[in-house]
């Protein structure tokens, strides 16, 4: 089987469901996190990628405690 | 590379507090649950606290116990329906305050169930109370000027309680960085695999933040734990296959 490649993912957010706690950013080895200005429904700041300096390493995916993240194919 | 999506018995989003390391424990626990079959055939036991609130959001069957009392409740379940998987959730206030008796006597009995204990330190749900684990000086809202070991006797260790006993499986992890939190989920696998092999009971203990209560914000939290828990409570594998390691 061919090996997948980086490219055939991204990585999507659940804002809804993020908390504003700051784990994902402070864990994200690429400083590719930050809190943004943006407030979702439950009232909290939700964290954002820059998809610039984001290499879908997942990172985030295992330290959020709230679910937001996820690692999945398609470009 | 794989996909990393979110296991499908998070049926609703948690409704822990911002940053509580319950939320991570949670998601660990059903990743494992799904990875090895499990998830429909999983009997969960919880009693008080924060672990509760699970009951709504997390897609297993739970039970029910009096406060302290999930072992004792878990216990009963595994008996009679020895194919499920049997396990409690619990904080440190239940399962080591007023449960310490059921939690101590299912590993003295070594009863096939797999226990993950969730050290925060403290009483979350009732607002921060001094708990078995709290650390000695460390201030709650029963110990305003940090807990007196004078008076109270030192910290309850659940690990070095449980280490001389002959159980299957033993460990403590954390839920403080990416690194902890990958290893959790190997411990509370090993724990899962242990009690589905036949192989006695098996206890997991993770130091996990409650910023609530501390009082701190996320960030001073996993430095607390880093440099103050920690110490007190050193993470790894103590008992393999009914073996103790070198930890
Ligand atoms: C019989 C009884 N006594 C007291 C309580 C109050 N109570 C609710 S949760 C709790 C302890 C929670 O602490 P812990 O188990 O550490 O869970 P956490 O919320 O910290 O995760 C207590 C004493 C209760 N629910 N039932
Ligand atoms: S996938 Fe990795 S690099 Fe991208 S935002 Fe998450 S932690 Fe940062
Ligand atoms: S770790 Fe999760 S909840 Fe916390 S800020 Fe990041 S996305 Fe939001
Ligand atoms: S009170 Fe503490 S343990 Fe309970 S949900 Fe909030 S942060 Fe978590
Ligand atoms: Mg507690």
């Amino acid at each position: 089987m061919r090996k997948s490649k980086l490219s055939e993912y991204k990585m999507i957010q659940h804002l809804e469901r993020c908390k504003g706690c700051g784990f994902c950013i402070s864990q994200c080895p690429s400083d590719a996190l930050y809190l943004s200005e943006s407030v979702n429904s439950k009232g909290y700041p939700v964290a954002k990628i820059d998809e610039g300096k984001c290499t879908k390493c997942a990172i985030c995916y295992t330290v959020c405690p709230d679910y937001v993240f996820e690692r999945v194919k398609g470009a | 590379m794989v996909e990393k999506r979110i296991p499908q018995l998070l049926v609703e989003d948690n409704k822990f507090c911002p940053g509580c390391g319950h939320g991570n424990i949670n998601r660990v626990v059903a990743e494992v649950l799904e990875e090895m079959g499990l998830a429909d055939t999983t009997v969960g036991s919880l009693a008080v606290g924060c672990a509760c609130l699970m009951m709504d959001t997390f897609g297993v069957d739970w039970i029910q116990a009096p406060h302290g009392r999930a072992a004792a409740v878990g216990v009963g379940v595994k008996r009679v329906r020895p194919e499920c998987c049997v396990f409690t959730y619990q904080g440190d206030g239940d399962s080591l305050a007023i449960g310490l008796s059921e939690t101590l006597y299912a590993a003295i009995r070594n009863e096939n169930i797999t226990a993950i204990i969730v050290n925060n330190g403290i009483f979350g749900m009732t607002g921060g109370q001094m708990a078995p684990t709290t650390l000695s000086g460390q201030r709650t809202t029963t110990s305003p000027k940090g807990r007196d070991v004078s008076i109270t006797g030192q910290p309850l260790n659940i690990v070095n309680q449980c280490r001389q006993l002959p159980i299957g499986y033993l460990a403590r992890g954390s839920v403080a960085s990416a690194k902890d939190i990958n290893k959790l989920k190997k411990y509370i696998r090993a724990a899962f695999e242990t009690q589905m092999s036949g192989g006695g009971y098996s206890l997991v203990e993770v130091l996990s933040p409650c910023p609530t209560n501390w009082k701190m914000s996320l960030e001073k939290s996993l430095e607390h734990i880093e440099n103050d828990v920690k110490p007190i409570y050193p993470l790894g594998e103590f008992i393999k296959k009914g073996e103790k390691t070198d930890a």
